[in-house]
């Protein structure tokens, strides 16, 4: 079967198998050949790309939920998007939630991904109390900050690359609402998004949306969006609509000429003195979501899409010189979003640390190499790194530049002898 | 409502019980062999959908247990989904009696044994609604997978015979014709994706012809002129193909 990441590049010939049973997994372990478990595919790269993959679409039950505490145990197949639609309507609802609904609990966990409140609220792994991975010698193990510490820390962003995870226990949050109160904030330039930043630290979430394509004065204008649980309202799923992208969809349609345009539209969209709405949940935080299939809009050579994060101090000079050699470049980045995170946290490879994060979809061109090149070298110099649920191409010197708990993680893989049961394409790319 | 899901573990009979659970709060009944599975996955229903579900055990092939079964019931059931099947392996069944033997017995023979039990008793009530996971495969036979088409084609024409029967006695019988679907049983074969259904899918089509009271439907809607065009092509041209 022909695979390929969120980002449709690279793709990959692969044999797939799936398991509804604990059992099943364990003796998919027991075989000679290395192999990648794989959830909804919603990584953009090569992370959940080999010759042979594990899917865990069939491993997806609820397993208890506790409804005085919130406390969910699941499988590791049960996506977030489940986990909406049954809990929502009954005022219950996820701690973090990334961009899209359409991930896995066990994708969520190796990607210890994150989301517009990373300021207040961490990553994924912060509402994870106890996970259950299945290692290389078959034996079962129950991880938690407090019981196996080191596989705890090692899994939670690890890539898959510990272990099957089989199970979480989730702890959720309670909501009274299913509706969020935007406010959209109007930001002239770099220097003002930052500020804006600085200035509603205090909202539970925020994400700005970048004009990439803007040069000079406005480089770095944007849209700040604000977010709060509302205080009341009802409870219940009001997914939009939703439209799917034909296969046959023109990559050409989108180049920088539309861009500018839709830029253009969207930052002259809000009034100078911002907007403020009341906005179901599912158009808050998956505004993607109800255009399936939409990674098909980058046409049939694919996308990928480029996220680093840089420490704070030394901040907004870098994203000033990444901004313009963006704008420079002639590539244009529809999808342009900064969000100012908080602290890192405990493990071994998880992405966000203190400071700017900037993710930005390029179509794959014969001239994006060179800018990416560029721009891991001034990441670099930041002192930043590139987030492994994204990246499709960085080199080997650049994750060890950026990850200090790498040596780590690699000690760790060689112990549980890891390194030779589980690989990915990007593993085996980055020599993790 | 009392929804009695026979294969209850198959991708496809789980994601039907998950629709009447979610659209009718109906009571679910879950028949199937692994019964660690088949617990696991009631527990995921009664946690979703907030409504009472189980497992039970049910062996197909056991003809014997089918009347003892039926009446160790909790209640008599409203819907009787017959959802499961064996795949089995065309090749090996050409060259062991046994593949091919069990590929109809579960396919065919199964079906008939535990579905006049639950007929006569739905019959009697005069209410009732029963639906028969059937195939494609069954409409035309092929090199490819006669065997199991064989007995899928017997019991279309089962199914169809039930329908005339129950008719008068005002009981539902819908014949489901499924194309391809992404499944543990389909796993390891190259479908093309744009006319593989996921289970979710066959289940959502599955309910709104219950609703609608349909006889026959095939899902996805693309496979009734697939097999229109298949169907038509004289057999002295079909037995020099290849598909």
């Amino acid at each position: 079967m022909r695979l390929s990441g969120w980002g449709r590049f690279p793709w990959c010939e692969a044999r797939v198998r799936s398991f509804a049973q604990a059992g099943e997994a364990a003796s998919f372990v027991g075989r000679e050949q290395p192999f990648i478990v794989r959830g909804l595919g919603r990584s953009y790269g090569d992370s959940a790309l080999a010759q042979d993959i594990l899917l865990t679409r069939r491993f997806n039950h609820i397993l208890d939920f506790c409804p005085s505490t919130g406390a969910l145990s699941c499988e590791a197949g049960v996506s977030l998007d489940e986990i909406i639609a049954a809990f929502l309507p009954r005022g219950w609802f996820l701690p973090v939630v990334p961009g899209t609904r359409f991930v896995t609990v066990g994708g969520a966990i190796a990607g210890d991904v994150h989301g517009k409140n990373h300021h207040s609220a961490g990553c994924f792994s912060s509402c994870v109390r106890s996970l259950v991975l299945l290692l290389p010698n078959g034996e079962v193990r129950t991880c938690s900050p407090t019981d196996n510490r080191d596989l705890f820390t090692a899994t939670c962003g690890g890539m898959g690359l510990t272990g099957v995870i089989l199970a979480a226990e989730l702890a959720l949050r309670s909501v009274s609402s299913s509706m969020i109160e935007q406010k959209v904030v109007k930001a002239r330039n770099l220097a003002h998004t930052l500020e804006l930043f600085e200035e509603h630290g205090d909202a539970e979430y925020s994400v700005a949306w970048v004009d990439t394509l803007a040069q000079g004065e406005g480089s770095g204008r944007s849209l700040l969006i604000l977010g709060e649980h509302a205080p009341g309202g009802p409870l219940r799923l009001a997914e939009p609509k939703a439209v799917t992208i034909p296969s046959w969809f023109p990559g050409w349609l989108l180049g920088r000429p539309v861009a500018k345009i839709f830029n253009n539209l969207k930052y002259s969209s809000i009034s100078a003195n911002g907007a403020q709405g009341v906005v179901p949940l599912h158009s808050f935080f998956f505004p993607l979501d109800g255009l399936l299939e939409w990674n098909r809009l980058y046409g049939r050579k694919g996308f990928t899409q480029y996220q680093f994060v840089i420490p704070k101090q030394g901040g907004p000079e870098g994203l000033a010189a990444i901004l313009s050699r963006i704008a420079g470049s002639g590539l244009a980045s529809y999808l342009a979003v900064l969000k100012l995170f908080g602290p890192a946290n405990a493990n071994m490879l998880s992405f966000p640390m203190a400071g700017y994060t900037l993710a930005l979809d390029f179509k794959i061109s014969s001239g994006l190499p060179a800018l990416l090149h560029d721009l891991d070298r001034m990441v670099r110099e930041q002192g930043g790194r590139l987030y492994l649920a994204k990246d499709a191409r960085m080199e080997p010197a650049m994750l060890e530049a950026g990850y200090p708990g790498l040596a780590e993680f690699r000690d760790l893989r060689r112990h549980y002898g890891m390194d030779t049961v589980f690989s990915s394409l990007q593993s085996k790319r980055l020599g993790v | 409502m009392h929804v009695l899901i026979l294969g209850g573990n198959s991708d496809v009979g789980a994601a039907i019980a998950a629709v009447f659970a979610r659209k009718q709060g109906a009571f679910i009944t879950l028949a199937s062999r692994n019964m660690e599975l088949g617990a696991k996955k009631a527990k995921d229903i009664t946690v979703r959908y907030q409504v009472e579900a189980r497992a039970v055990s049910f062996d197909a092939l056991d003809y014997d247990s089918h009347v003892d079964f039926v009446v160790g019931l909790e209640s008599p059931p409203d819907v009787v989904v017959a959802a499961f099947g064996y795949l089995g392996d065309q090749e090996l069944a050409q060259q062991d009696f046994q593949e091919a033997r069990r590929i109809i017995e579960t396919n065919y023979l199964g079906a008939v044994s535990i579905l006049e039990i639950l007929a006569r008793d739905m019959e009697q009530r005069g209410r009732g609604t029963i639906i028969g996971l059937g195939s494609v495969a069954g409409l035309r036979g092929r090199q490819s997978n006669y065997i199991y088409g064989s007995a899928k084609g017997g019991f279309l024409v089962y199914l169809s015979g039930l329908r005339n029967r129950l008719h008068k006695a005002g009981v539902q019988v819908l014949t489901v014709l499924p194309g391809f679907v992404a499944t543990k049983m389909t796993e390891h074969l190259d479908l093309p994706p744009k006319l593989t259904a996921t289970p979710e899918q066959v289940a959502r089509d599955v309910y709104s012809a219950f609703r609608f009271k349909r006889n026959v439907i095939y899902t996805r809607w693309p496979w009734r002129w697939i097999m229109t065009v298949i169907r038509s092509i004289p057999e002295f041209l079909f037995k020099r193909t290849d598909i």
